[in-house]
C-alpha cells in the first residue's frame, strides 16, 4: 500500500482515538465539574453526618452549589467538622441553616442550605452557626416504638 | 524400572523449570534490547506508522463491533438486573462503570492479542524461517530496531486508543439501547452517569491499565516471533503461544493492577 495513503488512515485512526479518550472525560466522565471553577470554604459543625462522603452535593433550593471538601472531628467537643466548598458566584446569609439530607429513602447524602434573612453574608471561612444533624433510621424507630409503650393505656390486666 | 522413572519425572521437572527461568530472563533483557534500540525507529517515523496501520487501524473493526455489542448486551442484563431494586436510572453509571474500568481495556486487550499479535508474531517467525532476519543482519542492519522496535511500539501506541473507542461504542450503543428501546430517560441516563464516573479514578485507570496490557501483549506477540523455533511448525507454536499467553497475562495484570487501583475506594 501507499506510503502517503498509511500515513491517512494512522492519522485517521489516532484523531478518531484522542476523541474518544475526550469523549469519555467529557461526556462519560465529570471532568469538566473538576477544573476548578472559583470557590470558598464554609465550615459547619454536626453533631452526626450520618453517611455524608467527600465530594458529596451541597445543595441549596435542589440546586447543587458546591461540594463537601473535607470531615473532621473536632478533637475538643467531639462533633463532627464538615468543610464544603461553595462556587463563588452563589452568596448565603449569616443564618443560613445546614441540614444533612438524604435524597429518597436509598439516595445520596446531601448538605441542604435553608438560607435566612439575614442582610450579612458569609464570608471566605465563615461558620455556619446553625445545623441540623443526620437522622438515624434506627433513633427514629426506636423513639417512635418507647413513646407509643409509654403512652399506651395499661393493659386490661394492670388495672385492678 | 520405578526409580529410573521417577528419576526422569524429576529430571524433567527441572528442565521445565530451568527453561521457564531462562526464558523469562531472556525476554526481560529482550524488553531492555528493544527498549535501548527504540530512539532509532522513533527517528524513522515511517516504519512504526505502517505498524500502528496493520496493528491498530486494521483492527478497528473488530474492535468497535465488539463493543457495539458488549454495549448493548450489558445494557439489556443490566436494566433487568437494576430494575428489579428500582434502580433503572443507575444504567449510564453501570454499563459506563464497568465499560471503562475493566471491560474496554480487558477486551479491547484480547481482541487485539488474538488480532494484532498473533500476526505480529507470524511476521517475525516466517521471517526468521525464510532467514531474512540473518540477511538483514548481514547486511549491517539491526533487525532489532528495523523490525522489532516498530512492530513493538505500534502495538504500544494503538492498543490505549482501541480500548478508549471500544469503551465510547459501548457506551454508544448502550445508550441507544437504553434509550431508544428499552425507553429509560435520557436525561437522567447521561446525569447519572456523568455524576458516578469521575475522569481521575475511572478514566485514568482504565487508560492506564490498556497501556499496560498494550506493552504486555507487544512484548510477548514480538518475543515468541524472534524466539520461534525456524520450521512451520515452530511458528504455527510460537502463535499459539502468543494468543494463549497473552491473553493469560491480560487477565492476571488485570486483576493485580485493579487490586491496587480500586482498593480502598469505597472507604474513601
Amino acid at each position: 500500500m501507499n506510503r502517503t495513503t498509511i500515513d491517512f488512515w494512522v492519522g485517521i485512526f489516532v484523531l478518531i482515538g484522542i476523541g474518544a479518550v475526550v469523549f469519555l472525560a467529557l461526556r462519560v466522565g465529570n471532568l469538566t465539574s473538576l477544573t476548578t471553577t472559583p470557590s470558598y470554604r464554609l465550615e459547619a459543625h454536626f453533631d452526626n453526618i450520618g453517611g455524608l462522603k467527600l465530594r458529596a452535593p451541597v445543595k441549596a433550593a435542589g440546586v447543587a452549589v458546591g461540594r463537601v471538601d473535607r470531615i473532621q472531628l473536632d478533637p475538643r467537643s467531639y462533633e463532627a467538622v464538615v468543610t464544603m466548598r461553595i462556587d463563588n458566584g452563589y452568596q448565603f446569609s449569616k443564618d443560613t441553616i445546614a441540614s444533612i439530607l438524604t435524597s429518597g429513602l436509598l439516595g445520596e447524602v446531601y448538605i441542604g442550605l435553608a438560607v435566612g434573612g439575614d442582610p450579612q453574608m458569609l464570608a471566605d471561612g465563615g461558620q455556619i452557626g446553625k445545623t441540623q444533624s443526620a437522622v438515624v433510621l434506627e433513633k427514629l424507630i426506636s423513639q417512635f416504638m418507647f413513646d407509643k409503650a409509654s403512652s399506651a393505656p395499661a393493659p386490661a390486666g394492670a388495672a385492678k | 524400572m520405578p526409580a529410573d522413572a521417577l528419576g526422569r519425572g524429576v529430571r524433567r521437572l527441572g528442565a521445565g523449570t530451568i527453561n521457564a527461568v531462562v526464558r523469562i530472563g531472556y525476554a526481560a533483557r529482550f524488553f531492555v534490547a528493544i527498549l535501548t534500540h527504540s530512539p532509532q525507529s522513533i527517528l524513522r517515523v515511517g516504519l512504526t506508522t505502517r505498524e500502528i496501520y496493520f496493528a491498530g487501524v486494521l483492527s478497528l473493526v473488530i474492535i468497535l463491533l465488539s463493543g457495539l455489542f458488549v454495549g448493548m448486551v450489558l445494557a439489556l442484563q443490566g436494566f433487568d438486573v437494576l430494575e428489579k431494586y428500582g434502580a433503572g436510572d443507575s444504567l449510564g453509571v453501570f454499563v459506563a462503570l464497568s465499560l471503562v474500568r475493566e471491560l474496554g481495556p480487558v477486551v479491547a486487550g484480547l481482541l487485539f492479542a488474538s488480532r494484532a499479535g498473533s500476526a505480529i508474531t507470524a511476521e517475525i517467525g516466517l521471517m526468521k524461517t525464510t532467514d531474512q532476519l540473518a540477511a538483514m543482519e548481514m547486511m549491517a542492519v539491526d533487525p532489532l530496531s528495523r523490525i522489532v522496535a516498530p512492530r513493538f511500539w505500534g502495538g504500544v501506541i494503538s492498543m490505549p486508543l482501541l480500548a478508549a473507542l471500544f469503551s465510547v461504542v459501548g457506551v454508544f450503543f448502550e445508550n441507544i439501547v437504553g434509550v431508544r428501546l428499552i425507553g429509560a430517560d435520557s436525561g437522567t441516563f447521561w446525569g447519572n452517569m456523568r455524576a458516578g464516573v469521575g475522569f481521575w479514578p475511572d478514566i485514568t485507570n482504565g487508560i492506564i491499565k490498556s497501556c499496560v496490557f498494550g506493552v504486555a501483549v507487544c512484548l510477548i506477540a514480538v518475543f515468541e516471533g524472534y524466539t520461534a523455533k525456524p520450521t512451520a511448525e515452530g511458528v504455527a507454536t510460537a502463535t499459539t503461544r502468543t494468543v494463549v499467553i497473552g491473553s493469560l497475562a491480560i487477565l492476571a495484570l488485570d486483576f493485580v493492577l485493579t487490586v491496587f487501583m480500586f482498593r480502598g475506594m469505597g472507604a474513601k
